[in-house]
């Protein structure tokens, strides 16, 4: 029997979750979860919580099984995962910070994304006075010479606000550690009382590069728990739409990446073909970004004939463009002089963060939710998943370059295949639980809901993959020179909003 | 292919850039009349655009960038994208004011020369969007900074981005004023 089976056979059912079971443990049960995460027997999909109650989504590679454990905090504590597995240690953190629960043992207390500025503290738990903001303690390098470089909020470029904090001797990096939540704007708590309508909105910007891939997490997490499937047409038109957000991702990655290494010619090229992606996604969906059309229950607008065609138009151009960029990747020595043996990800600690997307599959864990957790029309679609083993920045370049090609093919094969019908269902007012995991371009989004039955979501939590990819960056970078800090920063391109939340 | 071939292939091409969009808003025009004349004779024909992500959900900063892309091309109004405050004669402010921004917010504000101006991108920053209020949120970039122009939408498009930075410089399209003295 595989390890998530015994802890499940220990609890008790808990709510008719779907398509995954939730069960209630004890404490015992929680932290033999705790140890078989340790041990690396399972994976840790996610960790959140409620005023009174900690979850945590776990998965068995060994047979594919998935289920939420489910402990009850009257004290307001719980047992630490992060003890046995540092994965966890950020989301109990930020468990501690929005909720007030308490995990014990945890090794390392500081608050996470609580920075003493809210109007209150544990907003989402037992609210109390606000505290004071004191200043930040940062893990210690000691050593001689060694001197500390501070880094943000504010960055140089337009990206997102997070602090990085550089303890170096020279140029090298000895350790660098970062400090976020500067973003954090109380999403989850907006969405508990928040109609699907206005939750669906919400969950859309959790991250706005990957707007799609959240939609469609929470909307297929709704519908588990309404027990609704979107009709045929919408569920091809969502795959449609993911793969344009990741070809747009992609792009733009590369030649950001290829930019933080000085080589601005890529930029150059990369961002006229996403910027085709993007008006290509208006042309077909009526939003550059494809924001807001997925919703629970189908799509918001169909793909007509002048949509396809911007569609069919912009994978010929690709096409035709893209293999003279790979090839201009491929033979300028003095690039690859700067991304090949640059901010190396071991590939232990990508398969003990269960680290997904491009920063997994580049350090060979070749996870992806399409095809280990294959949800609809994905079965009936030809693709590779695509990984590498070196795990370092060239290795994240290359991945996504092959998930340029995949996704490709696959738009190809949508618009080949595209059903005719509906791209509605209607929903019952039922109450219910759900869950559903999507592949974004950054890897797999999880997104938890519970329908109170009025039409209205009573709690709702949506997990984005850089929380198991951030940690990395940090041993990625040691050894490594400063100024290649920005390049491996940008090869990993993980989430601040999506995260902070 | 080679790089020298890519870059020949290039110089035949015909140019991608398109031309720019004339602002057409009641909003923009009202900015144009109420920034001063004598700052936009002293500042030339260029500014320099400091952005400050104050809580977006980065939609924002997607298109912001896009506007360096070789379609829409910035830079040739004399707009740039700067990487200091001190450098700097408007923030761009995005995002619904974080809490935890706003003091990152408000010294970058204060680290930029005068004459200087606020433009707030995006419905967030524009007037709270879907976060104004809560614990962890001051709402609109007006409840923290004096604003001169709004450039709602979510996320503003590339174009309307350029209409409402132009309209920085009046109401000429091509965003040029030179320089009388």
């Amino acid at each position: 029997m595989s390890a998530l089976q015994q802890l499940i056979d220990r609890g008790e059912a808990a709510s008719d979750c779907r398509p995954w079971p939730r069960v209630a443990v004890d404490r015992t049960t929680w932290r033999k979860a705790a140890d078989a995460l340790g041990r690396g027997e399972l994976v840790l999909l996610d960790l959140w919580a409620e005023p009174a109650a900690a979850h945590m989504a776990l998965r068995d590679e060994a047979d594919g099984l998935v289920a939420i454990l489910s402990l009850a905090c009257p004290r307001r504590t719980f047992p630490s995962v992060g003890r046995h597995h540092p994965p966890a240690i950020r989301l109990e953190r930020t468990i501690h910070d929005l909720y007030g629960l308490e995990p014990e043992g945890a090794p390392d207390p500081r608050p996470w994304i609580d920075h003493g500025r809210w109007t209150e503290r544990r907003p989402l738990g037992h609210p109390a006075p606000p505290g004071r903001a004191e200043p930040y303690r940062f893990l210690a390098a000691e050593g001689e010479g060694l001197h500390q470089v501070a880094v943000g909020p504010v960055h140089a470029g337009i990206i997102e606000p997070g602090h990085f904090r550089f303890s170096a001797a020279g140029e090298t990096v000895v350790r660098v550690e970062q400090r976020l939540g500067y973003v954090h704007r109380g999403l989850e708590g907006r969405m508990a009382g928040a109609t699907l309508d206005q939750a669906v909105r919400l969950a859309g910007r959790a991250s706005g590069d990957s707007t799609v891939a959240y939609a469609l997490a929470f909307s297929r997490a709704a519908e588990a728990a309404l027990g609704v499937e979107a009709p045929a047409r919408a569920v091809w038109l969502r795959a449609l739409m993911a793969e344009l957000e990741r070809l747009a991702n992609h792009l733009g990655d590369i030649g950001a990446i290829c930019n933080d290494a000085a080589f601005a010619l890529m930029l150059a090229h990369c961002g006229v073909l996403r910027e085709a992606v993007l008006r290509a996604s208006h042309a077909a969906f009526g939003h550059r970004l494809m924001m807001d059309k997925i919703a629970p229950g189908g799509v918001r607008g169909d793909l007509d004939e002048s949509g396809e065609a911007a569609i069919r138009a912009l994978v010929d151009l690709i096409g035709r463009r893209f293999p003279d960029l790979v090839a201009l990747y491929d033979d300028t020595a003095s690039l690859q002089d700067r991304t090949v043996g640059t901010g190396v990800v071991a590939a232990g600690l990508a398969r003990q963060f269960a680290a997904g997307g491009y920063v997994g599959r580049a350090a060979g864990r070749a996870f992806d939710t399409r095809r280990n957790l294959p949800y609809a029309p994905y079965e009936a679609l030809e693709f590779d998943v695509v990984a590498r083993d070196s795990g370092d920045v060239n290795a994240r370049v290359w991945v996504r370059i092959e998930e340029v090609r995949q996704s490709l093919a696959l738009v190809g094969q949508i618009l080949s295949r595209l059903p005719a019908g509906p791209i509605r269902a209607d929903l019952p007012a039922c109450a219910g639980e759900g869950m559903a995991l999507v592949e974004g371009f950054r890897g797999d989004v999880l997104a938890w809901v519970r329908l109170d039955g009025g039409g209205a979501v009573s709690r709702a939590r949506l997990r984005d993959p850089s929380w198991f990819q951030w940690p990395l960056l940090e041993a990625a970078i040691e050894g490594n020179i400063i100024a290649d800090f920005p390049l491996c920063n940008k090869s990993f391109n993980c989430a601040y909003a999506g995260v902070d939340l | 292919m080679s790089m020298p071939k890519l870059l020949i292939e290039g110089l035949f091409r015909s140019p991608l850039t398109e031309t720019a969009p004339a602002p057409e808003d009641a909003d923009l025009a009202a900015l144009a009349a109420a920034a001063d004349a004598a700052a936009r004779r002293r500042l030339g024909r260029s500014l320099s655009i400091r952005v400050v992500d104050a809580g977006s959900c980065n939609g924002c900063e997607l298109e912001l960038n896009a506007l360096s892309n070789a379609v829409y091309d910035l830079e040739r109004f004399g707009l740039r994208l700067v990487a200091s405050p001190r450098h700097a004669d408007v923030l761009v402010v995005t995002g619904p004011v974080t809490l935890n921004m706003r003091e990152a917010l408000e010294r970058t504000y204060a680290a930029m020369p005068g004459p200087k101006w606020v433009v707030a991108v995006g419905d967030c920053a524009a007037m709270g969007g879907l976060f104004a209020g809560g614990y962890a949120c001051a709402g609109g970039a007006d409840s923290v900074l004096p604003l001169d122009l709004r450039i709602p939408g979510c996320p503003p498009t590339p174009t309307a981005l350029l209409k409402g930075l132009l309209a920085l410089f009046g109401s000429d399209p091509k965003g040029v004023r030179a320089s009388t003295d």
